[in-house]
């Protein structure tokens, strides 16, 4: 039985506390008396027999569903979209769920005589998937059988010959989708749900939407009024939404949702990163020893070299659900499923919120976290990482330690070097950036050209990570980085300080003297339940 | 009278090459340049008057020369020993004060008749700039028989002379003669009707360049300015630019704004009609040849010597290279307006007195990074030029 998250308070006997900082780490003594530690729960156990699992699943669908074996038939066409390389974070060892699944739906859908098969990574306005990445999420035997034949690729949410308009809600959101998707007489979602933003109406209503669709809910109103993104009932990313996931099912797209959960085992029980799942006055003499060992060692290495090794890490995540058949249905069994593995209640809110951001955000898998995707894992992300109200009280401060560099992959973010230089430049009000920048990096006809053709981000897309962030933005005081490169901290607008020391003197400015501190030690991933 | 001059002294003007590379401004303490006593020159004719500099700025071209990286171009087109100093206001025997327009034309130079360049008022084109009763000398400050504006002393011709209003500062009038040369840059460039310009450089001649080309109403769509240096961002800034940046970004600011495509990660698909260029460096015309659109203009303001670029793009895109050197009479009075209402007084850092040379050049040849722009001698206290 896994032990549940909890709450520890800090006395003189705490050991000092472990920190991600990027592709390296920091050991932090908190003051005493005044400070608290927000723990994850040890990983789940995984299910037994995963793969009968899923084969339940699909045969015994929740909701108002048929199973899925009543719903295909020969002749007929059917498209199964997949969550991209956003998850999981980091990604999982072979055989990833999605391949499981995808195998699974497959061997129903040959059984029945289904030929019409199309595979679509769902990645909105991610970048493409390579043939790797697409690789190791779909398996080689499905990627050999249908990438070959133009069967298995990625969605392009700029092509206007393959998109379809399906309506407008009531509220005037526009919904366009994947063309064939749409006009499939089965859609079937493959989704990861890592944590609890993922999945439900959001998969296919963001996932195989175009811009002009995603810009109804990807905005600066939206994400400011959603406290928390995270909370998909206290959601308005989540309504506008669930309002498409509507006009979907209304235009007659039939979807077939399969939703899986992961454990918390991120770092292994064993090699060099399974210290970092321990609770830090449980580490043994060859804890410390191995701890020290390795951030000796990063200490010394390039940070290029550093990224290399940490980018090669997959996670040896078990699969601790899979839930078929009816959006709805499907999304409360899964989100039940994941509170339950990583809800811990914490009572009250905190002056200060200490956070350790870690090498790999949903949008820097294989790459660099430039400045802007840590804005968006410290604020939007990690803040959002609640049930009910902020862990930090408004007002307070935000401490996040991160070397921030002002580094860039020019291949993955293009978009984002022009928004850090031309646009942060005049402005970090979300609105503001909003109403005078957006357009004209959306509707970039070299960023389209990247984003369909090579491997970037929309052009549009660094916007929405400042909009992530909005929310925490118009909630804190103050933001400090600790670690990071001071000129691109100021550019973010945020504080530089070289030490926690100095962080937490920068921060008595806003919250005064002897503040109540609260460290957020995620990963592995945690969902405050602030009472 | 004292003055600092420059004489023909090609070893050390080699060495001034090797060291200026790696401390710019050293030629002034190694070079051929020596603060001396020396007789003060003779007005040629009765048309000559002396004029007693009050400031006197230091310009890149007298750094480029003083540094020993001048083109041999100029050779003819000098007479040495010359006291350099063309950036001039001063005091006439009668007590006005004067800015000194220092092309040495047909008409200073006694040409009867003019040459066809000066006859239409194209006196920065003037094609006897080597002849008539003075030695060669494209301008006072780089001829023998003027002196320059690097003394207590020089003459100038009556046509050279334009009197400074009442209200404008030593500071401001002082800024005239670069500002000219930015007027008629500016000018250049609004007939080419760019609607959005780049302007690469932001020392003296690209700030008041800026400033010229916003009292024109030039590139209405948006004008970006690269600037390395603190002070250089905040006046390009002041001074009208609606962005500016460092230089390397400005491939990526021009290919935002003008919608453009990237090739090979430098060069654009399009870019902008005009770019003005006001460094003159090889790594600056290679950068403006890879952001301006197709059938473009560069326009080279700064003061480029020799330079290596590739001009493959010249050719593909058909671009067009254009120089743009000094003024013409109307652009000096232009400029002497612009400087007031522009406030390009403010461009003046710090003066120095002519004993502090060697001072006033590594500072001048080190602006930006020292938190300066224009960087001028005061000849004001100089005991010689108030006897």
């Amino acid at each position: 039985m896994p032990r549940p998250g909890f709450v520890l308070d800090v006395d003189r006997s705490t050991p000092p506390i472990l920190f991600h900082n990027g592709e390296n780490f920091r050991l932090e003594k908190l003051p005493a008396g005044r400070s608290r530690v927000i723990y994850p729960a040890e990983p789940h156990e995984g299910l037994e027999d995963p793969d009968g699992a899923i084969r339940h699943a699909l045969s015994h669908p929740l909701g108002d569903s048929e199973p899925l074996e009543a719903l295909l038939f020969p002749g007929m066409k059917l498209t199964i979209a997949f969550d991209d390389i956003s998850l999981p974070l980091p990604p999982m060892r072979r055989p990833d769920v999605r391949q499981r699944i995808i195998e699974a739906v497959l061997d129903v859908a040959a059984a029945k005589g289904v030929d019409d098969v199309h595979l679509i990574a769902a990645l909105a306005l991610h970048r493409r998937m390579t043939e790797a990445e697409l690789r190791h999420a779909v398996g080689d035997r499905v990627f050999d059988a249908f990438a070959p034949l133009g069967r298995l690729y990625n969605h392009d949410a700029e092509d206007p010959d393959n998109l379809l308009e399906l309506g407008t809600t009531p509220g005037g959101e526009v919904v366009e989708i994947n063309r064939r998707a749409a006009e499939s007489d089965l859609l079937v979602y493959v989704n990861i749900n890592l944590v609890s933003m993922d999945g439900g109406h959001k998969s296919t209503a963001t996932g195989l939407a175009s811009y002009r669709s995603i810009k109804h809910h990807h905005n600066v109103r939206t994400m400011q009024q959603s406290k928390s993104f995270m909370d998909r009932h206290a959601s308005e990313l989540h309504s506008s939404n669930w309002r498409m996931g509507d006009v979907i099912r209304d235009a007659g797209v039939k979807i077939f949702q399969i939703e899986s959960t992961l454990n918390n085992d991120t770092f292994g029980t064993s090699g060099p990163m399974s210290v970092l799942a321990k609770r830090e006055w449980e580490w043994t003499l060859r804890d410390r020893a191995t701890f020290l060992g390795m951030k000796a060692g990063l200490d010394r290495m390039p940070s290029a070299a550093a990224r290399k090794i940490f980018q090669s890490w997959r996670a040896p995540y078990a699969v601790t659900s899979v839930h078929a058949g009816q959006v709805d249905a499907v999304h409360e069994a899964t989100l039940a499923q994941v509170f339950d593995e990583q809800l811990v209640t914490v009572e009250g809110q905190t002056d200060i919120l200490t956070m350790g951001l870690p090498y790999v955000g949903p949008y820097n898998v294989n790459s660099v976290m430039n400045p802007i995707l840590v804005m968006c894992l410290g604020l939007g992300y990690f803040f959002n990482m609640y049930r009910n109200k902020p862990l930090v009280r408004e007002g307070g401060v935000l401490i996040c330690t991160h070397p921030t560099p002002w580094d860039f992959n020019p291949i993955h973010h293009p978009s984002y070097i022009d928004f850090f230089e031309q646009v942060l430049t005049e402005t970090r009000d979300p609105a503001e950036i909003e109403q005078r920048f957006e357009k004209d990096f959306a509707e970039d006809e070299w960023y389209r050209h990247l984003y369909r053709t090579s491997y970037a981000y929309h052009g549009v897309h660094p916007f929405y990570m400042w909009y992530w962030g909005a929310h925490a933005l118009q909630h804190l005081g103050r933001v400090i980085i600790v670690g990071g490169d001071p000129r691109a901290v100021r550019r973010l607008g945020f504080r530089p300080a070289s030490t926690l020391d100095d962080a937490f003197e920068l921060a008595a400015d806003v919250v005064g003297p002897q503040p109540t501190i609260t460290h957020f030690h995620n990963p592995p991933l945690i969902m405050a339940d602030v009472q | 009278m004292k003055a600092l001059q420059f004489s023909r002294d090609v070893p050390r003007y080699a060495t001034a090459r090797v060291t200026a590379g790696i401390r710019p401004g050293s030629g002034a303490t190694i070079g051929p340049l020596a603060l001396v006593d020396t007789d003060p020159p003779v007005a040629p004719t009765d048309d000559w008057v002396e004029l007693r500099p009050r400031l006197a700025g230091i310009c890149g071209s007298d750094l480029a020369t003083i540094d020993g990286h001048s083109s041999r171009y100029f050779e003819p087109i000098v007479s040495f020993p010359f006291t350099p100093g063309h950036e001039v206001v001063g005091d006439l025997d009668d007590g006005t004060r004067a800015v000194l327009i220092p092309v040495l034309d047909c008409a200073v130079r006694g040409i009867e008749p003019v040459c066809a360049s000066c006859a239409v008022g194209r006196t920065n084109h003037c094609e006897r700039i080597a002849f008539g009763h003075l030695s060669p000398g494209l301008q006072t400050g780089y001829c023998a028989d003027t002196g320059g504006g690097w003394s207590t002393r020089l003459v100038a011709h009556r046509s050279q002379l334009v009197g400074v209003p009442d209200d404008l500062s030593d500071e401001a009038a002082v800024m005239v003669e670069p500002t000219a040369c930015a007027v008629h840059a500016a000018h250049l460039v609004a007939e080419l009707g760019p609607t959005q310009l780049a302007v690469i450089g932001s020392g003296t001649l690209g700030l008041s360049l800026i400033a010229a080309l916003r009292h024109l109403g030039a590139a209405p769509g948006g004008l970006i300015a690269t600037a390395k240096h603190p002070i250089q961002r905040d006046l390009a800034g002041t001074l009208g630019a609606d962005r500016v940046i460092p230089p390397s970004e400005l491939t990526r600011a021009v290919r935002s704004a003008s919608s453009s495509f990237l090739l090979g990660g430098n060069q654009l698909t399009g870019g902008f009609d005009v770019i003005v260029d006001c460094v003159g460096t090889d790594a600056s015309i290679e950068q403006a040849l890879a952001v301006v659109a197709p059938g473009g203009t560069v326009v080279l303001v700064g003061m480029p010597g020799h330079v290596s670029a590739d001009l493959t793009t010249l050719w593909h895109r058909e671009t067009a290279l254009r120089g743009c050197y000094a003024y013409t009479r109307d652009d000096f009075t232009e400029a002497i307006e612009l400087v007031g209402a522009a406030g390009l007084d403010r461009l003046v850092s710090a003066t120095y007195p002519l004993r502090r040379y060697r001072e006033a050049i590594t500072h001048a040849a080190n602006a930006g990074r020292r938190g300066a722009v224009k960087v001028a001698f005061d000849l004001r206290g100089e005991k010689e030029r108030n006897r």
